[in-house]
């Protein structure tokens, strides 16, 4: 038994077969995702937008002054994070990016994780970039980070001693306890989910899987989720960004 | 958060039925979740809704804790004349959001 | 019928966790089920409610209980003098029945209303439409709700 659950030195999931997790979800879930004047995350991309708009910070600049028109400034921007930052040498995700920007060009503090502010801005930003397909850099400069982030992906841990590939890749599309096992690919966040009832960020949804596996979780933001966000980003290089999504 | 997002069309013709899509901002705390230490988290959530064509009450709705968060509403109304709807969520703890939108009617 | 939920706390043999679960009554289903008649009492005023003329849309098996898509329609022609006034939407196994009233008339066109609501549990979703000649029409569905595997809080 101990055997079954080795993880495998195979490849990951084919890039044929991979399946976005709305197509597990319901036709009225993928509806509420599919339409904005239901899908309860355009509450928060609403909110993103006025942020986008309002001067902040002792530069007393809005995103909007340098950024002008998101759609156009923004488009792809998403689908390209976590990107590598030449100034601090090392990778970035949206979030991290929104934040150096209000640090550095805003004379801003940063937003905290989570906070509603940070989510609004994800998701305004998140969504001009809806439809590109996933992709991020995968070069010399972000191969460390990104193997980094695969090892996590396969190692075991927690109290069920069980690494990530053995829900996501090795048993994706089966069930665990009533509820189908997705191959978790991050093309809908930061995602509306149900079980949240919020706007939420991988991090939070990361935090919520290694709690599942009894598994020490790390903080939101920690280079750990980075490096992890990045590989995963990279597992579903091509997939259609569908941010911001809603999953159950 | 006040936040609303009122979706309708911006021009319809007399007589025509027109869907009305509504979201409001709201955690709907519903009373009856308890805290980790096991003190109840009081009820916060939206009572009432109504919808006004040019002063007119056309729809209503009473909400209980059993509406989800970010509760949606959506109803029908007959594009009677041009004019103003106004929407208004009223709720616990003295909340209250508005949205007005204009309707061209042919 | 505990829910999985339920079966776990009380299982698992607690930690702080148990102290903040309140246990339920032994009788909760007889209680909730007489909640639900008395709501639906109070809206009819022990009028008879008859099965037909609502269609109540909810689906059968949902991904979270906690955002169920529901749309209930009333056959009428919502004229002045024949016209859905209120459509009423109930669950079975919450901890208090009602969902939402929606009130409408003839200017709404079309007696049909859609929203989502929270289904704490495996049972029945009722909705009753009051006509405008003092009627009563119904329709049900039963939902099963099922949970997420991997819990944010409580039960670790």
């Amino acid at each position: 038994m101990l055997l079954a659950l080795a993880c495998s030195a195979r490849a990951e999931i084919p890039l044929a077969e991979r399946r976005s997790g709305y197509a597990d979800m319901s036709p009225q879930t993928r509806a509420m995702q599919d339409d904005d004047a239901i899908n309860p995350a355009t509450l928060w991309v609403l909110d993103g937008e006025a942020l986008w708009m309002r001067k902040a910070g002792a530069a007393g600049l809005a995103c909007a002054d340098c950024h002008r028109n998101a759609r156009e400034s923004m488009k792809g921007a998403a689908a390209r994070h976590p990107a590598f930052d030449a100034s601090t040498g090392t990778i970035l995700n949206l979030e991290g990016r929104i934040n150096r920007c209000r640090t550095e060009r805003q004379q801003e503090k940063p937003l905290a994780y989570e906070s509603r502010e940070l989510l609004a801005l994800t998701a305004f930003v998140a969504r001009q970039s809806r439809g590109l397909p996933i992709d991020v850099e995968s070069s010399a400069r972000t191969r460390p980070l990104l193997e980094a982030g695969r090892a996590a992906f396969r190692r075991r841990q927690g109290q069920l001693d069980l690494a990530c590939a053995h829900c996501h890749d090795e048993r994706a599309g089966k069930r665990l306890a009533g509820t189908l096992i997705p191959q978790g690919h991050p093309t809908a966040y930061p995602v509306y989910r149900l079980e949240w009832q919020a706007v939420g960020s991988l991090h939070r949804r990361l935090r919520n899987c290694l709690v599942g596996i009894r598994a020490e979780p790390h903080a939101l933001g920690a280079r750990e989720y980075i490096e992890l966000e990045l590989y995963l980003m990279w597992r579903a290089r091509g997939m259609p960004l569908e941010a911001p999504g809603v999953r159950p | 958060m006040t936040r609303v997002v009122v979706n309708l069309p911006q021009r319809a013709r007399r007589g025509e039925i027109i869907e009305i899509r509504t979201l409001a901002g709201h955690a709907m705390e519903t009373g009856f979740r308890r805290t980790q230490l096991g003190e109840l988290v009081p009820r916060d959530i939206i009572t009432r809704f109504t919808c006004s064509y040019n002063g007119v009450e056309v729809f209503s709705a009473e909400l209980h804790p059993a509406v989800a968060a970010n509760p949606l509403i959506a109803f029908s109304t007959v594009a009677t004349e041009s004019g103003t709807l106004e929407f208004r969520w009223t709720g616990d703890n003295g909340y209250v959001a508005t949205h007005t939108a204009s309707i061209a009617v042919d | 019928m505990t829910t999985r939920r339920q079966f776990l706390v009380l299982a698992g043999g607690t930690l702080a966790g148990t102290a903040a679960q309140a246990q339920l009554p032994a009788n909760i289903e007889a209680l909730r089920k007489a909640a639900l008649a008395e709501a639906v009492r109070k809206v009819t005023g022990g009028a008879q409610v008859r099965a037909g003329r609502v269609k109540l849309d909810v689906p059968p098996l949902i991904d979270n209980g906690n955002t169920v898509p529901v749309s209930v329609e009333v056959e009428s022609p919502m004229t002045a003098i024949d016209h859905v006034k209120a459509i009423h939407v109930f669950t079975e196994k919450n901890p208090q029945p009602y969902v939402m009233t929606a009130r409408l008339g003839p200017r709404a066109g079309r007696a049909r209303v859609s929203t989502r609501a929270r289904i704490a549990d495996t049972g029945k979703v009722l909705a009753i439409a009051q006509m405008s000649d003092g009627s009563f029409w119904s329709d049900s569905v039963n939902v099963v709700v099922t949970l997420s595997a991997c819990l944010e809080d409580g039960l670790i």
